[in-house]
C-alpha cells in the first residue's frame, strides 16, 4: 500500500516543489534590488497578454516539448540522457542538410523529410553513448556530456569549413529555400478567421510536438516494447529474468530519446532561423531535463511544464528588455526547479508522506 | 619549432592545467567518496566570480581567494545537503548546481557591478602576481636549463605551486592516512564502513567539502590569476575537461596530475595551431584539438585501452539498515 494517494504523488508534491523554487526565485529578485511583483506583472503581459507573445511562449514551449520528451523517454528506462543539448545540434545539420539539398517547391514535403533528417542525426548522436552503455558499461551520463561537446565541435567544423557560403563572416549556413520556409501559426490560423501576431516565430511543429506528446504515450503505455522499456527501468534483473534484452531497450530508448531531440531543429532551425547558425539550440537540451523532472516524465505532463517554461523563457526575455533583470533569471529559476523537483525531491516529499500517515492514523483511532 | 616556442607552450600547458587539476582532485575525493559530481563546473564558476568581486572589492587578493573558497563550499554544503542527508539523484543535484552558478554569477555581477555581468579588472594587490623563483633572474642565460628553469618553472602565481603540492598531498591523505582508508572504503562499500561503527554520512560530508575548498581554488586561480577578472562562463567547460581527466587517470591522484598535464597541453596547441600544423605538416583543425579531451575520455570508457572502474558504491545514496 503506497502511503500518499495517486494524486498527492502526481500532484502535490510537484507543485509543493514549483512554489518554493518560485518563492526563492522571488528571494533573488528582492536581492538584486526589484520587485517580484512587477516583475511578475511583466513577464505575464509580454508571454501571455498579446498574441505575439503567445507565438513566443508556443515557439520556445514547442523545442521544450521535444528535448522533454527526450529526457523522460531515457527516464523511464531509468538511462538519464543529459546529451540533448549535442543531440538538437546535430538534429539541426540533418535539418539542414535536407533543407538545402534540394530546392524544395513546397514546404509539405520539405517538412517530412526534415523530420525524417533530424531525427536520423539525433539518434545518430546517441547511437554511440548507446551502445557503449549497452556493450561496454560506460557510464552514459559521463559520454553523453562528452558527446555534448564533441557535437559542438563538429558543428563548428562543419559551419566554418564546409556550409558556410563564400565571403560570409559569420559561421553560418545559407539562408534555406523559400520552399522548405514553414507556415507560422499567422499562415495557420488566418484562413480559419483567427488573428495571429505575423511576427512571432510559432509555427506548424507546435502541432507537431503535440502529436509527438501523444505518441509518446502510446508508445510508453500501449505498446508492447514500451512496456519492456519500463519493465527494464523498474528493475534491470526483474527484466532480463522475463527475457528482455538490456542492450536492444538501451538502445531503442535512446535512439528514440536522441530523435526526438533532433526533431527540435525542425522547430528553431528550419521554422524560425531558417539556416544554421552555431548556437541554435541555446540550451533547450539542458531545459529538457527540468521540464522531464517537473512532468514526471508524463508526456503529457512534458506538455504542461514544457508550456509553462516557455512562459518564462518569454517572460524573460521581455524581463531583460523592461526591467533591468538579466536574462540569466531564467537560468536560476531553471536550476531551482530541477533543483527542487528533483534532486531534493525527498525533502518535500517526506513531510507529506508523515501528515498522510499522521491523517490515516487518526482516522483509524478515530 | 625552434626550443623557444616549445618552452613557451610548455609554460601555458601548465597554466592551462592547474585549473583542471584542482577540479580534478575535487572530483576524486568526492567520488572516491561514492558521491559523483558534475557540479565542479558550477563550483569553480561560482568561486571564480566571488574570489574576483572580493578581490575587487577589498583590494586583496587573499580575501578573494577565501570568498571564492565559501561560495564553492556553499555549492558543495547543497549537493551534501541533496545527495548525502535527502538521498537524491546526485546527477540531478550536479546539474542543478551548474545552472545555479551560471545564472547566479551574471545576474549578481550585474547589480554589483553593473558591467554586463563582469567584474571590474583587477589590479595590484587584487590578483595573484607571477612569482619569480630563487635565481631564476641570474640563470636564464644558462643554455638549455637556463630558460627552463626561468621560463617554465618559475614566474606562475603561487596557485600553480599549491595546485601541484595538491598531488603528493592527495595520494599522501588518501593512501597513507586513516582517514583517507576509510573515505575509499565508503565509496566502495558504505555497509562496512558503518559496521565498523564510523559515519558514513560524515565521511562523505567531509569529502563534499574538501571538493568545494579545492573547486574554490580552481576558481580563485581562474579570475584572479589566470584572467584579471570575472567574465561570464569564464569556466568553459573545465569542469567537464576534469570530469573527463578524473576518468582518464581512473580515480588516481599521479595519474590525475599526467591526465590534467595531457588535456592540458592539448588546450595550449589548440590556441597555437600554426605550430602544430608546421611540425605534422598537415592542417590540423583547432575544434579538433579542443575536443580530443572528450573523445579520449570516451574512448577510454569505451575500454578499449584498459578498463576505468568508477568506485563501486559511487553516485548511490547509503540506507542504513531499517
Amino acid at each position: 500500500m503506497d502511503v500518499m494517494p495517486r494524486w498527492a504523488d502526481v500532484i502535490l508534491v510537484p507543485i509543493i516543489s514549483l512554489l518554493i523554487a518560485f518563492a526563492i526565485s522571488a528571494l533573488v529578485i528582492l536581492a538584486i534590488g526589484q520587485d517580484p511583483v512587477a516583475a511578475v506583472k511583466i513577464m505575464i503581459t509580454g508571454a501571455l497578454g498579446s498574441t505575439y507573445g503567445w507565438g513566443y511562449t508556443l515557439y520556445y514551449a514547442t523545442n521544450f516539448i521535444f528535448t522533454g520528451l527526450a529526457v523522460s523517454i531515457a527516464f523511464h528506462a531509468k538511462l538519464f540522457n543529459i546529451g540533448g543539448e549535442g543531440q538538437a545540434t546535430l538534429g539541426g545539420l540533418g535539418v539542414a542538410l535536407v533543407c538545402l539539398s534540394v530546392d524544395w517547391p513546397h514546404w509539405a514535403l520539405a517538412l517530412p523529410a526534415a523530420l525524417v533528417g533530424g531525427a536520423v542525426f539525433g539518434a545518430a548522436w546517441a547511437a554511440i553513448p548507446a551502445y557503449l552503455q549497452a556493450k561496454r558499461g560506460s557510464h552514459i551520463v559521463i559520454t553523453t556530456i562528452m558527446f555534448n561537446f564533441i557535437g559542438l565541435a563538429l558543428l563548428n567544423y562543419v559551419l566554418t569549413n564546409i556550409l558556410r557560403p563564400q565571403g560570409q563572416m559569420d559561421p553560418a549556413s545559407a539562408r534555406f529555400p523559400e520552399g522548405a520556409n514553414l507556415p507560422t501559426l499567422h499562415d495557420i490560423l488566418a484562413p480559419i478567421g483567427i488573428s495571429f501576431s505575423k511576427a512571432a516565430p510559432a509555427n506548424i511543429t507546435f502541432i507537431i510536438a503535440v502529436l509527438a506528446c501523444v505518441l509518446v504515450w502510446l508508445f510508453i503505455w500501449r505498446t508492447r516494447v514500451g512496456y519492456e522499456l519500463r519493465a527494464f527501468g523498474h528493475s534491470q534483473p526483474g527484466a532480463v529474468y522475463a527475457g528482455i534484452s538490456p542492450v536492444k531497450i538501451t538502445m531503442i530508448a535512446m535512439l528514440i530519446s536522441g530523435g526526438l531531440a533532433g526533431l527540435m531543429a525542425t522547430n528553431n532551425v528550419m521554422g524560425e532561423a531558417e539556416r544554421l547558425v552555431l548556437n541554435s539550440v541555446e540550451g533547450a537540451g539542458f531545459i529538457g531535463i527540468a521540464v522531464a523532472l517537473m512532468g514526471r516524465s508524463h508526456p503529457f505532463g512534458v506538455f504542461l511544464a514544457a508550456i509553462l517554461f516557455g512562459f518564462l523563457y518569454q517572460g524573460g526575455a521581455e524581463l531583460a528588455l523592461w526591467a533591468s533583470i538579466p536574462r540569466e533569471l531564467i537560468v536560476v529559476i531553471q536550476a531551482l526547479v530541477i533543483l527542487f523537483t528533483g534532486a531534493l525531491d525527498n525533502m518535500v516529499r517526506m513531510p507529506i508522506q508523515k501528515l498522510f500517515l499522521a491523517l490515516r492514523r487518526s482516522k483509524a483511532e478515530g | 619549432m625552434d626550443f623557444l616556442t616549445l618552452i613557451q607552450i610548455l609554460d601555458s600547458t601548465v597554466r592551462l592545467a592547474t585549473p583542471l587539476l584542482l577540479a580534478c582532485l575535487a572530483g576524486l575525493f568526492s567520488e572516491r567518496a561514492g558521491i559523483f559530481d558534475i557540479g565542479l563546473e558550477g563550483k569553480m564558476l561560482a568561486a571564480a566570480f566571488f574570489s574576483a568581486a572580493i578581490a575587487f572589492t577589498t583590494g586583496s587578493v587573499w580575501l578573494g581567494l577565501l570568498a571564492g573558497i565559501g561560495a564553492s563550499m556553499a555549492l558543495s554544503g547543497l549537493h551534501g545537503l541533496a545527495s548525502i542527508t535527502f538521498r537524491g539523484n546526485q546527477l540531478i543535484s550536479g546539474v542543478a548546481i551548474n545552472f545555479l552558478a551560471s545564472g547566479l554569477t551574471v545576474l549578481i555581477a550585474q547589480s554589483w557591478f553593473k558591467q554586463g555581468g563582469r567584474t571590474p579588472s583587477l589590479i595590484g594587490n587584487a590578483r595573484f602576481e607571477p612569482i619569480t623563483l630563487p635565481f631564476a633572474e641570474a640563470l636564464q642565460n644558462v643554455p638549455f636549463l637556463g630558460p627552463i628553469y626561468y621560463e617554465l618553472l618559475s614566474g606562475h602565481s603561487i596557485l600553480v605551486y599549491i595546485a601541484m603540492l595538491c598531488v603528493p598531498g592527495s595520494w599522501y591523505l588518501l593512501y597513507r592516512t586513516r582517514f583517507g582508508l576509510r573515505l575509499r572504503a565508503v565509496g566502495e562499500n558504505p555497509a562496512a564502513v558503518d559496521t565498523a561503527g564510523i559515519s558514513v554520512i560524515g565521511l562523505r560530508f567531509a569529502a563534499v567539502a574538501i571538493c568545494g575548498i579545492l573547486c574554490g581554488i580552481a576558481g580563485a586561480y581562474l579570475s584572479t590569476a589566470l584572467q584579471a577578472g570575472f567574465v561570464k562562463e569564464m569556466t568553459a567547460g573545465r569542469g567537464y575537461i576534469a570530469l573527463a581527466a578524473l576518468i582518464f587517470a581512473k580515480w588516481r591522484p599521479w595519474h590525475a596530475l599526467f591526465a590534467c598535464l595531457l588535456f592540458g597541453l592539448l588546450q595550449a596547441l589548440a590556441l597555437r595551431s600554426d605550430v602544430v600544423e608546421s611540425v605534422l605538416q598537415v592542417s590540423v583543425p583547432d575544434q579538433l584539438l579542443n575536443s580530443l579531451p572528450y573523445i579520449l575520455t570516451v574512448i577510454i570508457l569505451a575500454g578499449f585501452v584498459g578498463k576505468a572502474i568508477p568506485p563501486r558504491a559511487g553516485g548511490e545514496a547509503y540506507v542504513k539498515e531499517r
